[in-house]
């Protein structure tokens, strides 16, 4: 069986599975690494969501071959060492505005908005209404209205 | 001296300004009654009296849940077992609790521990709430729906709390050398007039009984709560934000491989044979492949491998429950069931409304699909999910493969989300079937295609509404709900109610007539306006389909077609729709809600051409929530592109006032009702299913349109009411109905006219429909295109 290995959150990690099973089931089956979670697994409701090389991806939709050496995937779990602390700024202002219900689409939610926060600075830009508009990430119990305060508050916070 | 003399003395020392004198001469404040249980670390138990009941009284003929509704019903079940809740203090200091209720997101873990934690003056920080797994002998007690559970358990927690923090103080009474009335109790803590302090922790032993007896006590008032009523943050969000929160999928049970089941292209399809077994069984990751009466069961490495499996079974297929059916034929067979209206339909003098909504399939599922872990032995089995009716699932999957009730232990998991979905054992009872069949634990998952097509839905229904007025008075107002059936299987959450459901015909007759669905109906609904007669009844037909309770049973579908028609009423008065409610409400509390959101949110200020307010009020769960929306129906919002996306109206502004009694956790009850609202949204704009030829067509979320950011409000407002009461309401489910009617009501005033049926997009379809046959789509490769 084929050898698959990339750098999961800061350390590299070798698995042996065939090429063609995604990422996200290569995590979560096979390294136990439970924070990205599946809600469709169809690139769609995006509880998955994580980082490659600091931006987000959805590892139900890409193929652990189609992974490099050298990229580094970022789950929630990794979030914090990416600013040398704790928590994330952006996890942080989840908890400061206590955005969970259940819980479950939130290890995504925060990926997604650190991620859109780069980028609209990547964009030298500041954030604006329509970014939150298209969060595509979806939340069952509805704490889209905490969502849009946490993410303005953890981009006020991060550097 | 006596426990209950002890209570009183602390209470007195801890509070001055409290009565506690009065209730230990038996004055003033209620005793309760409860245990000390033996052991050799303090564990305290409640035993109580059936709570009074504040019976409504109200001018004109009460509808029953004014009297007594299903919270009551609810209540009234767990009380003679409630004894057998008991908290446990700890040799660390902490407090330990476990509630036999689910936590699926509505915050009831940390509610409760602020409970707790208020009674024993002990932080939240150091209260401990777990679940509790299956305990069959709570009987009617643990069932977790209809909001019920703060109302229900509220009074026994604290009870039980009470109890133990005296036999704390008895205990520091011995070991500091003072009276217990000299004593007080703050953070854990026992401080002597000297100033020196003793622990909990260290009490927990010494305070422990070593046999089982009964004591009194007397609970804190109100003044003294330094907990309750504050905003709180939930006790699992740092677990949540890190993803260190476990659900069913993330534990870690040997063996416990993933599985999945390829399912039938029809609804309630079963399978036949699986023609290229062999094939299967060869692919990658593969281990095990059975027939189980839902489908094909597949346990692999991975999930993934799981998908690609049920991708390549071929399949036959027995027929469905619903062959050849679609929304119309379902929805005539609706109207052939309506019941008749009692005022006949030619007034003389009077006006007369008469109108007519149906309502698609929903959806309940959570964005966790239905899932469990299952480990069936020879003579055990184990089964891990999110349950909030554990003990029927104990019975249901005992019964399922042949070993005795208490040969299954059932473990309560945190779940993703519920929404009415997890009151059902679905996931459990398939996983042991298919755990007994491979004899190895597994690991279900239901692929998300399989919850809109093969789940639970909430049931297609109609709702008639006729209203008959004279001059500016009201004389009757008749609603008229005809639903495919509800399933109600789980009943109080055990096989008895649970049988009573299954068997309406013979003992819903010996209860009056009414079964299961129709007493919830009778139970629920109350319509908060002096009409006059008011009737709302409910019938069901049509047994074909999976459904459930949908956060809410009836209310969301009965509130927007009800305030829907008070609008029209009041149009036809030429009175504003805000007016006309103030004129005819029936209650203070409501009124406080309505008056609340008309004034917070400006009502009657001008909106321009294509926008509109619209505003609603609904009463359940021992309060009563007040919804004002702004919507914006231009065509350049309705027609705004989003890749993938319905966009649609949106509404701009959202103001809510919620009446919910006694609020344990302000902060905890904003989130429900926000989110609340976002239920609500969906059901009247964007979320349903559509049937064709036997099968739902909806398989993921681009197909089931729930609430998304690009449809959420940019301002949505909370007000809290403090009613004065000392009785806590629901709060899960309180948000939907009125949220959903204002919707509604605001759509059809931006845009004119008033639509007939809901959700208002369900007549397009806006997707192409994925493939039956495979049941589950193919696993996309592209997702690093789309990386930002």
């Amino acid at each position: 069986m084929p050898k698959q290995t990339f750098i999961l959150n800061g350390k590299p990690v070798t698995v042996n599975v065939n090429d063609d099973v995604r990422v996200l089931w290569v995590l979560r089956d096979l390294l136990g690494v439970t924070g990205p979670k599946y809600g469709c697994g169809i690139n769609v409701c995006k509880a998955c969501t994580s980082h490659i090389n600091g931006k987000a991806f959805n590892p139900c939709s890409v193929k652990v071959g189609d992974l490099k050496k050298k990229d580094r995937v970022t789950t929630i779990e990794g979030l914090p060492d990416t600013v040398g602390k704790q928590l994330h700024p952006m996890q942080q202002a989840w908890i400061d505005r206590d955005v969970p219900q259940c819980g479950y689409c939130q290890p995504g939610q925060i990926m997604a908005a650190v991620a859109t926060v780069k980028k609209v600075r990547r964009e030298g830009r500041q954030l604006r209404e329509s970014d939150l508009d298209e969060i595509r990430n979806i939340c069952r119990c509805g704490t889209y209205a905490r969502i849009r305060e946490a993410v303005e508050e953890g981009a006020r916070n991060m550097r | 001296m006596s426990i209950a003399e002890t209570a009183t003395d602390a209470g007195n020392m801890h509070n001055p300004s409290s009565t506690a004198g009065a209730a230990g001469s038996g004055l003033g404040r209620r005793s309760f009654l409860g245990y000390v249980i033996g052991g050799t670390t303090l564990v305290a138990a409640a035993e109580f009296a059936a709570p009074a009941r504040s019976d409504a009284v109200v001018p004109s003929l009460p509808q029953v849940p004014e009297l007594y509704d299903l919270e009551d019903l609810q209540t009234d079940a767990a009380l003679p077992t409630s004894a057998l809740i008991s908290v446990s203090i700890n040799k660390d200091g902490t407090a330990s609790f476990a509630i036999p209720r689910a936590e699926v997101g509505q915050g009831i873990t940390t509610s409760t521990a602020m409970i707790l934690a208020d009674e024993l003056d002990l932080p939240v920080s150091k209260v401990k709430v777990t679940l509790a797994p299956a305990r069959p002998e709570l009987v009617f007690n643990q069932l977790t729906g209809g909001s019920n559970t703060t109302v229900s358990t509220y009074t026994p927690i604290r009870v039980a709390a009470a109890i133990a923090r005296n036999a704390l103080l008895d205990a520091a009474a011995i070991e500091l050398g003072y009276a217990v009335a000299r004593l007080r109790t703050y953070d854990g803590l026992v401080e002597a007039p000297n100033g020196t302090t003793i622990g909990y922790g260290e009490l927990a032993e010494k305070a422990a009984s070593p046999e089982t007896k009964q004591v009194e006590v007397a609970l804190k008032e109100a003044a003294d709560r330094k907990v309750v009523g504050r905003p709180h943050n939930r006790d699992d969000a740092l677990a949540a934000v890190t993803g260190q929160k476990d659900f069913s999928m993330d534990l870690d049970v040997k063996g416990a491989l993933p599985t999945m089941v390829c399912r039938a292209p029809t609804l309630n399809g079963t399978p036949r044979r699986l023609k290229n077994r062999k094939k299967i069984k060869r692919m990658p990751g593969v281990k095990d492949v059975v027939k189980v009466d839902t489908g094909i069961a597949v346990r692999a490495r991975t999930f993934g491998q799981c998908i690609d499996a049920i991708r390549e079974m071929k399949v036959v297929w027995n027929k469905g429950s619903a062959e050849g059916e679609s929304d119309q034929t379902i929805l005539a067979g609706l109207r052939r069931a309506e019941l008749p209206m009692v005022v006949p339909n030619v007034p003389i003098l009077a006006d007369q409304i008469d109108a007519d909504f149906a309502f698609a399939f929903r959806s309940s599922a959570a964005l966790e699909p239905n899932c469990a872990i299952a480990d069936v032995r020879e003579d055990s089995a184990e089964i891990w999910a999110g349950l909030k009716v554990p003990i029927l699932a104990q019975q249901n999957i005992a019964a399922a493969i042949g070993l005795r009730q208490d040969q299954v232990k059932v473990n309560v998991i945190t779940s993703g989300g519920s929404f009415g979905h997890k009151l059902f054992s679905d996931a459990a009872i398939e996983a042991a079937k298919i755990s007994k069949k491979m004899k190895k634990p597994v690991r279900l998952m239901w692929h998300r295609a399989d919850e809109p097509r093969q789940g639970r839905l909430h049931p297609m229904c109609t709702s008639r509404v006729r209203a008959t007025m004279l001059g500016n008075e009201v004389l009757s107002f008749e609603q008229r709900n005809t639903s495919v059936v509800t399933d109600f299987s789980h009943g109080l959450g055990e096989i008895i109610t649970s049988t009573i459901d299954e068997a309406p015909t013979d003992v819903g007759k010996a209860l009056g007539g009414l079964g299961f669905s129709e007493t919830i109906f009778t139970l629920t609904q109350e319509l908060p306006y002096n009409f006059g007669a008011v009737t709302q009844l409910l019938n069901e037909t049509d047994d074909r389909f999976n459904t459930g309770s949908m956060r809410n049973i009836y209310s969301p579908d009965t509130a927007v077609a009800s305030e829907l028609v008070i609008d029209m009423m009041a149009k036809k008065m030429k009175m504003d729709p805000l007016e006309f409610r103030l004129k005819f409400i029936k209650d203070d509390r409501t009124r406080a809600c309505l008056e609340k959101v008309a004034k917070e949110g400006n009502w009657g200020r001008k909106m321009p051409a294509h926008r509109a307010q619209g505003i609603a009020v609904h009463k359940e769960y021992k309060g009563a929530t007040a919804v004002l929306v702004e919507i914006d129906t231009r065509p350049s919002t309705v027609n705004r592109k989003i890749r993938n996306a319905v966009t649609g109206p949106r509404v701009t502004k959202v103001v809510m006032a919620v009446d919910a009694g006694l609020v344990i956790n302000p902060r905890g009850l904003e989130a429900q009702m926000q989110g609340g609202f976002m239920d609500g949204l969906a059901l009247t704009l964007t979320s349903s299913c559509h049937l064709r030829n036997g099968k739902f067509l909806e398989a993921s979320w681009d197909n089931y349109f729930y609430t998304r950011q690009w449809n959420v409000p940019r301002k949505i407002d909370v007000h809290i009411m403090d009613p004065g009461v000392d009785q806590p309401g629901g709060a899960g489910e309180a948000g939907v109905p009125a949220s959903a009617a204002a919707v509604a009501c605001a759509y059809a005033r931006a845009v004119g006219k008033v639509p007939t049926a809901f959700p208002i997009n369900h007549g397009e379809i806006s997707f192409k429909p994925k493939t039956f046959v495979p049941p589950v789509p193919k696993s996309p490769t592209n997702g690093l295109k789309f990386t930002y």
